[in-house]
């Protein structure tokens, strides 16, 4: 017999399995990512409509794995090295000139990024980067050798920062540009389509659990219908069914008012919830409208 | 045993790397898998393919793969027409079953029934024949449904277990196979930058600061400027329908690029050329109208003004009043464009037929006098150059 290792790969596994939470219905597929991403400590880079839970997904990792969670949202200006360190030079020569002590170490100066904090927690880490796409176009090329070998050179210091775990990074994406190769071949990659209507009402059924049965599915076959619209320059997603469901419960809207079979009543309350652009409402209006009055013929 | 598969990919069309197939082996080994074969098309899937429009062409190749199909690739990726989609319907229904769906007027009644079919035959085929190519069918027997398939299977999700995920091809219409992805445009479009400081003062000036502290006699006096932005200010026209909807693709990518690389982009839309009017909303083109004379004066003569277009039409349409195919113009297209062109003075035109077949069309070897042979066309080498003339 052999001694079995504790350090033996396949025992470790259900540790690192994410499988949804009570808030969050995750795939198969998605699980599958997340595991692997997990396992192999790589990144997972997750795209999708606006809408489908891309952020919320490290939110729920962080949450189901028990880890302490890293947020680093990107804006337009954001620069790769402000997730490491920067540098605040006008403040030592401010230091320097009004005599103040601190002024002789250097290391009083260099404030650290979202990275490095994620580097040096003391467990594991989930650190989520969030919405890449809106930085500069080559922001992820300044990224690579940090997401790939977790460390970094901080020179004011000549010091190394290495990750004392390495993370498990989620990385968001809304497709506003295009990510270079090199970046992606380091990432694990999801693609969080749109969820089917059985996928969907288990997705409210989280949210909502007190919700009707007749209630759900009439939001549901509405919701969906609006979604087949053509034309709609914003298509309705998970987020805004969410929202739209709480209206409905708030308002204390009768399942049957929902019902679209009638077609007088073809417009569903509280649409706006739904519709976010002033030119899909006047679309969806005016078809309501024609098809109102195809029904008089 | 992945190498093959691996193989099969690159062939299939995808950029897969080998850094990527060790990581998807790696992770075979750490055991995240497990041993269905749809854990494996999940992590496969999440290792080797990182775009969703590359999404499709996997799931063919996987399904080619594990089926024991090779060597069809090539029939792989063509198509799947509407016609053999009839045609199939017309091969698995019976005459008079047809005619009674068809008196029923509805398209998709027809695939339904179309769907239930195939999904018989899918039954057929676990039972042991082959799954691609028998007996005279088409090569895409299992594909066949698809089209239309992902739209019905909505309804049908019962069926989840009976078809494989991969066979489902959830994600044909994100496969957009274009040459030229926003990127290279973005990147090409970036040489028209043209930095200037506005806005906030939010960093350090270090020339002033050193050259204020001096005069200060030592004592610190710290100076900021603004940030440098790109503020080059670009007018975009662009022709729309007609012949131009060959080119439909290469104008929204070129479009999206360049929304988002120029803060100050003006764009209008045009039909075959410049009138007294443009448009902004395609959708609203008769109701509102830009006139030409307004944006001239709006917009300020240090603006850079691109036109997109094939330039393919009747000369009359350019050099005669009353020319235009859609109104009556009382002064010619090429009046218009030149008053364009006396306020912007850097200007070209990008157009996206190919070069070689300029000479052909007499309005287009128009147009480029007009524009004093800057035009260039609708590639990245081609942009190249056009910014270049724009500087």
């Amino acid at each position: 017999m052999f001694p079995v290792r504790s350090t033996d790969p396949g025992t470790d596994m259900t540790d690192t399995r994410f499988t949804g939470t009570s808030t969050y219905v995750a795939t198969d597929d998605l699980m599958m990512a997340v595991s692997a991403a997990v396992t192999l400590e790589r990144p997972i880079l997750v795209k999708g409509e606006p809408g489908t839970g891309k952020t919320q997904l490290a939110l729920e990792v962080a949450k189901a794995l028990d880890k302490p969670l890293f947020e680093w949202h990107i804006k337009s200006t954001t620069k790769a090295q402000q997730g490491l360190y920067e540098y605040d030079a006008v403040a030592r020569l401010r230091d320097s000139q009004l005599g103040d002590d601190r002024v002789h170490d250097i290391a009083n100066y260099i404030r650290k990024g979202k990275i490095w904090e994620a580097f040096a927690s003391d467990e594991q880490p989930v650190l989520l980067i969030d919405e890449i796409d809106k930085a500069d176009i080559e922001f992820p090329n300044d990224l690579l050798r940090e997401l790939d070998r977790m460390e970094f050179y901080v020179y004011e210091t000549r010091q190394l920062v290495a990750a004392k775990h390495r993370p498990l990074i989620v990385i968001t994406s809304n497709n506003e540009k295009e990510l270079p190769d090199a970046f992606l071949r380091r990432c694990f990659f999801h693609y969080i389509k749109f969820p089917d209507q059985d996928t969907m009402a288990q997705i409210v059924d989280v949210h909502y659990p007190q919700l009707k049965k007749t209630l759900l599915s009439e939001a549901l076959n509405a919701f969906y219908k609006i979604r087949e619209v053509p034309g709609l320059k914003k298509k309705p997603s998970t987020s805004e069914l969410l929202d739209w469901i709480k209206l409905l419960l708030a308002e204390d809207i009768p399942p049957e008012a929902l019902r679209s079979d009638d077609r007088r009543t073809a417009i569903p309350p509280l649409y706006g919830a739904l519709l976010k652009n002033e030119q899909d409402v006047h679309l969806f209006e005016r078809l309501v409208f024609l098809d109102r009055g195809a029904g008089h013929q | 045993m992945l190498i093959p598969f691996f193989f099969m990919l690159r062939d299939g069309g995808m950029n897969t790397s080998i850094t990527e197939l060790l990581t998807l082996l790696e992770a075979m080994k750490r055991g995240v898998a497990g041993t269905s074969v749809d854990d494996f098309y999940y992590l496969s899937r999440a290792a080797l393919v990182k775009d969703e429009s590359q999404l499709d062409r996997f799931d063919r190749v996987f399904a080619a793969y594990f089926r024991g199909v090779e060597g069809s690739l090539g029939d792989l990726f063509q198509e799947v027409p509407d016609d053999w989609l009839r045609g199939q319907a017309e091969l698995l229904l019976p005459e008079e079953e047809r005619a009674r769906i068809e008196s029923l007027g509805s398209f998709d009644e027809l695939m339904k029934a179309l769907r239930e079919r195939l999904e018989e035959q899918d039954d057929r085929h676990e039972g042991g024949s082959k799954w691609i190519g028998t007996a005279g069918t088409s090569p895409f027997g299992a594909f066949g449904y698809n089209p239309e398939g992902v739209r019905i299977g909505q309804h049908g999700s019962r069926h989840r277990s009976a078809v494989k995920v991969w066979d489902r091809r959830e994600y044909r219409n994100l496969d957009d196979s274009v040459e030229l992805g926003t990127r290279n445009i973005k990147v090409a479009l970036r040489r028209l930058r043209k930095f200037a400081r506005e806005g906030a003062a939010d960093q350090l000036d270090l020339e002033d600061t050193i050259d204020k502290t001096a005069r200060n006699a030592g004592l610190l006096d710290i100076r900021m400027v603004p940030e440098r932005h790109n503020a080059v200010k670009v007018l975009l026209c662009l022709d729309i329908g007609g012949s131009m909807d060959d080119h439909v693709r290469i104008c929204e990518e070129l479009f999206s690029a360049a929304s988002s690389e120029f803060k100050h982009l003006e764009y209008f839309y045009f039909h075959n050329f410049i009138y007294e009017s443009l448009w902004k909303d395609n959708r609203r083109r008769h109701a509102e109208r830009v006139s030409t004379l307004d944006i001239t004066h709006k917009y300020g003569s240090d603006y850079k003004l691109v036109f997109v277009g094939d330039a393919t039409m009747s000369p009359y349409e350019i050099v005669y009043a009353g020319g235009s195919v859609e109104h009556w113009n009382e002064e010619p297209g090429a009046v218009w464009i030149k008053r364009l062109l006396n306020t912007y003075h850097k200007s070209i035109w990008l157009n996206p037929e190919p070069r070689e077949r300029w000479d052909f069309t007499p309005s287009i070897k128009l147009t480029r006098e007009i524009m004093d042979d800057r035009m260039f066309p609708l590639t990245i080498s081609g942009l190249d150059e056009g910014i270049k003339a724009l500087h």
